[in-house]
């Protein structure tokens, strides 16, 4: 038997019962899983010993995702992600778990926030990495098809998420990725995508985002067509001092869809985060 | 790679694994390659008709249509990025879905996989 270095808790925060993961000990980098998914896809970087050696990774499921319930009283309600409601769970959760300036890494609607992350909590962090950033992305299929009760959910999530990969990656972890959609609950991807295509568009302000007081790193898969390279090239055009790199043969979720090839463009990234660190 | 959509049945059909993603679709669609129009009829996953055009008052529940260069582009080997994905194609706004867009979107991974499957003829 192989036991992994990974060990999951609950934790309680305000309302909600939040499961996370964590392994590693050293600087606290906190990864932030894709709309509709959950932290399972952060699972490679948890188990790099290269990475833990030096790094505590965290990753949680947001409230509605993976192993965190919906709070009580969900049935009454629709679920809608926010800029404001995105931003507060992450610091809480960074507060809470006594993070101190934390390295944030998000994916997709992750890799947008760290822009709002950025602007609003720079002196609180030690780096952002963007995974897949944009600054806006525009609504280019009706999402409310995901959620439909003509229309089965997890197998349209799906499908969805299927496309947004590489046709270079590997079959088992791009099909795996297509599972943690498909367990998704009804609404949920939806509802995230709220956020990103509807309310979440910064494009007015990024050009305020100060690199100096926190790095931001951008890495972009090239097959992603949600946030393509053309976009975080965008993003990081009007942020000075940001670095961005186009992740060849990578699709919209390059930690699980091809996780050996992603390490190999986060671990420089992460050793120069350590490095400034230090000096 | 572009004639292969002309025996997209067998290419189908001869795949389990393509076939299982369909099993309770029992549907008709349209498939337009530039102003070339196909009909698939679909039973229990298996193409079991494919009819090439032109029609005359013919029925479908939904229909997929782009030009004859981005199909080409779409079914490369592998294809560029921006090309490889149906979805890809809309965000670039290179194909168009009409029709009933709940039968689509509820056997979408099926019709990915059929319309991707002339990249392995």
């Amino acid at each position: 038997m192989k036991l992994e270095p990974i060990v999951g808790r609950y934790a309680h925060i305000g309302k909600h019962r939040i499961y996370f993961e964590e392994a590693g000990q050293g600087i606290p980098l906190l990864c932030l899983h894709t709309a509709g998914s959950d932290g399972r896809q952060f699972r490679a970087v948890l188990n790099d010993s290269s990475i833990t050696k030096s790094y505590r990774v965290i990753t949680f499921d947001m409230p509605w995702h993976g192993k965190s319930s919906p709070p009580a009283g969900w049935q009454n309600e629709d679920y809608r992600l926010t800029t404001g409601s995105y931003t507060a769970m992450i610091m809480e959760f960074a507060r809470e778990l006594g993070l101190e300036r934390p390295v944030i890494m998000g994916c997709s609607i992750g890799g947008r926030i760290v822009l709002d992350l950025a602007l609003k909590h720079a002196k609180e962090l030690r780096a952002l990495i963007g995974l897949q950033t944009g600054a806006y992305v525009e609504r280019y299929y009706d999402p409310s098809w995901l959620d439909h009760p003509e229309v089965h959910g997890g197998r349209a999530c799906g499908a969805v998420a299927y496309g947004l990969m590489s046709p270079l990656s590997p079959a088992p972890e791009v099909w795996e990725t297509v599972w943690h959609y498909m367990q998704g609950g009804p609404g949920v991807f939806t509802g995230d995508l709220y956020f990103y295509q509807v309310e979440g568009d910064i494009r007015g302000r990024i050009g305020e985002i100060d690199t100096k007081v926190c790095p931001l790193y951008c890495l972009t898969g090239e097959y992603d067509y949600s946030a393509s390279p053309r976009d975080t090239e965008a993003a990081v055009a009007r942020i000075a001092g940001s670095k961005f790199t186009v992740m060849k043969g990578l699709g919209h979720f390059p930690m699980s869809e091809n996780p050996e090839a992603f390490l190999g463009y986060l671990r420089p990234v992460l050793d120069e985060i350590r490095q400034t660190a230090r000096s | 790679m572009q004639r292969a959509i002309e025996r997209v049945d067998e290419l189908v059909n001869r795949d389990p694994a393509i076939v299982r993603w369909g099993r309770r679709m029992s549907e008709t669609f349209m498939v337009e390659v530039g102003d070339t129009q196909f009909l698939l009829t679909v039973r229990d996953g298996r193409i079991e008709k494919l009819e090439k055009g032109p029609f005359t008052q013919r029925s479908w529940s939904f229909a997929i249509r782009a030009s004859r260069d981005s199909w080409a582009k779409f079914w490369q080997k592998p294809p560029a990025p921006g090309w490889h994905d149906l979805f890809a194609l809309l965000r670039r706004g290179d194909v168009k879905f009409e029709g009933d867009q709940r039968v689509l979107m509820a056997y979408l991974q099926y019709v990915k996989l059929v319309l991707a499957a002339p990249r392995n003829a």
